[in-house]
């Protein structure tokens, strides 16, 4: 219990940011359960262009809400919620799914491993991790798998579920993303571990329990369950050899 | 002259032509105009003095020089292709980074008037 009210006393400094898009049937109760889990955090739902009434009911429900003009991925809308919270201050970044596949009340253990004000540090919600238990075909298991023991000896950290949305970070792991998160669809849970990995960053797991979602398909058939495996190895690969991303703000223009 | 090298000067000034026109309405920007004006050109000369590129050809040890033609030809078209791919690319980066600011600035706009009511 009182790591608990220790969250709380801290939930001030939290920023939750919850990317969405068109998640009106869930994004109202999970916005609620964070809220509830942290009273005085910031909740900021990104809406990425949503067709459905997403905008809304998130801000009905207490978030504070941004829209963005077109669709720009999941990638996209954390960035905006990175850039976000590092201008307003806030020193504790969530991210969560808006789908509501994961669960609030396991924030405060995630924030335990946390040290607001030191060196980048990350700590991912992992689903496999013991708690929880989710059933997704063999290749994407195996995609996983593989992902995870790469990143496992990249970080020289036990990690399970690297491509998990739910994750918490500290002021020092915001700055390096606020500007760079990769927005590519995987690059933005396996790309990014690998550049925060890269700039020294601090990463670790904490097992949470994996709901049902409240709604939405998961997209998981055998083929594409195939061609998501072949897509791992790939960006998995280009993740490793490519540069260190700079902005394209500060891009030179060529002459 | 014979059949094809007409055929080749004509699309070399049918090229030329339009590639003048799209720049002179400001279709084309000066560094796409001056790759495809640079292209017409090269191919007007040879259809004009095909054995200028013959002679090139031989003097590569190359026995058939349309053959050659044809694998410059691909292998320019496919450099010229990777390179707008990287050209888009850098577009959508810096689109993405203008719809993200967008994004925060109506927030912060929002977030004022809100204020001030």
């Amino acid at each position: 219990m009182t790591d608990v009210n220790r969250a709380e006393d801290r939930s001030r400094n939290v920023c939750v940011v919850i990317p969405a898009l068109n998640e009106a049937e869930s994004v109202g109760i999970v916005v609620k359960e964070a809220k509830a889990v942290l009273p005085d955090a910031t909740v900021l739902v990104v809406d990425d262009g949503s067709t459905d009434d997403t905008a809304e009911l998130a801000g009905a429900a207490g978030a504070e809400v941004i829209s963005n003009p077109f669709r720009l991925g999941v990638g996209g809308a954390v960035r905006v919620g990175l850039r976000y919270a590092q201008s307003r201050g806030h020193p504790i970044v969530v991210q969560l799914d808006a789908d509501g596949q994961h669960d609030p009340r396991d924030i405060p253990r995630m924030m335990r491993m946390l040290d607001p004000d030191g060196p980048p540090q990350i700590v991912i919600g992992a689903r496999f991790a013991g708690a929880g238990d989710v059933s997704v075909p063999r290749a994407r298991r195996i995609a996983m798998s593989l992902l995870a023991r790469y990143m496992s000896r990249m970080t020289g950290e036990r990690l399970t579920d690297v491509t998990s949305g739910f994750r918490v970070q500290n002021r020092a792991a915001v700055s390096i993303f606020a500007r760079t998160y990769p927005a590519d669809y995987l690059s933005d849970t396996v790309e990014s571990l690998v550049i925060a990995s890269r700039a020294g960053t601090v990463i670790s797991q904490v097992g949470v329990a994996m709901r049902p979602r409240y709604a939405g398909r998961s997209t998981q058939s055998a083929w594409r369950a195939g061609a998501y495996l072949l897509r791992v190895v790939i960006t998995l690969a280009l993740a490793v050899i490519r540069r260190r991303p700079t902005s394209a703000e500060h891009e030179e223009e060529p002459l | 002259m014979t059949g094809v090298h007409v055929i080749a000067l004509v699309s070399a000034l049918a090229t030329l032509s339009v590639i003048i026109e799209l720049s002179r309405r400001r279709h084309l920007h000066p560094k796409y105009a001056m790759l495809w004006l640079s292209v017409g050109l090269v191919i007007a000369v040879f259809a004009i003095s095909p054995a200028l590129f013959n002679r090139g050809a031989h003097a590569l040890g190359v026995i058939s020089p349309p053959a050659l033609l044809t694998v410059l030809a691909s292998l320019f078209l496919l450099i010229v292709c990777v390179y707008l791919s990287w050209e888009v690319g850098r577009l959508e980066d810096k689109t993405r980074v203008l719809a993200e600011e967008i994004a925060l600035l109506r927030k912060d706009v929002a977030d004022e008037s809100a204020q001030h009511s």
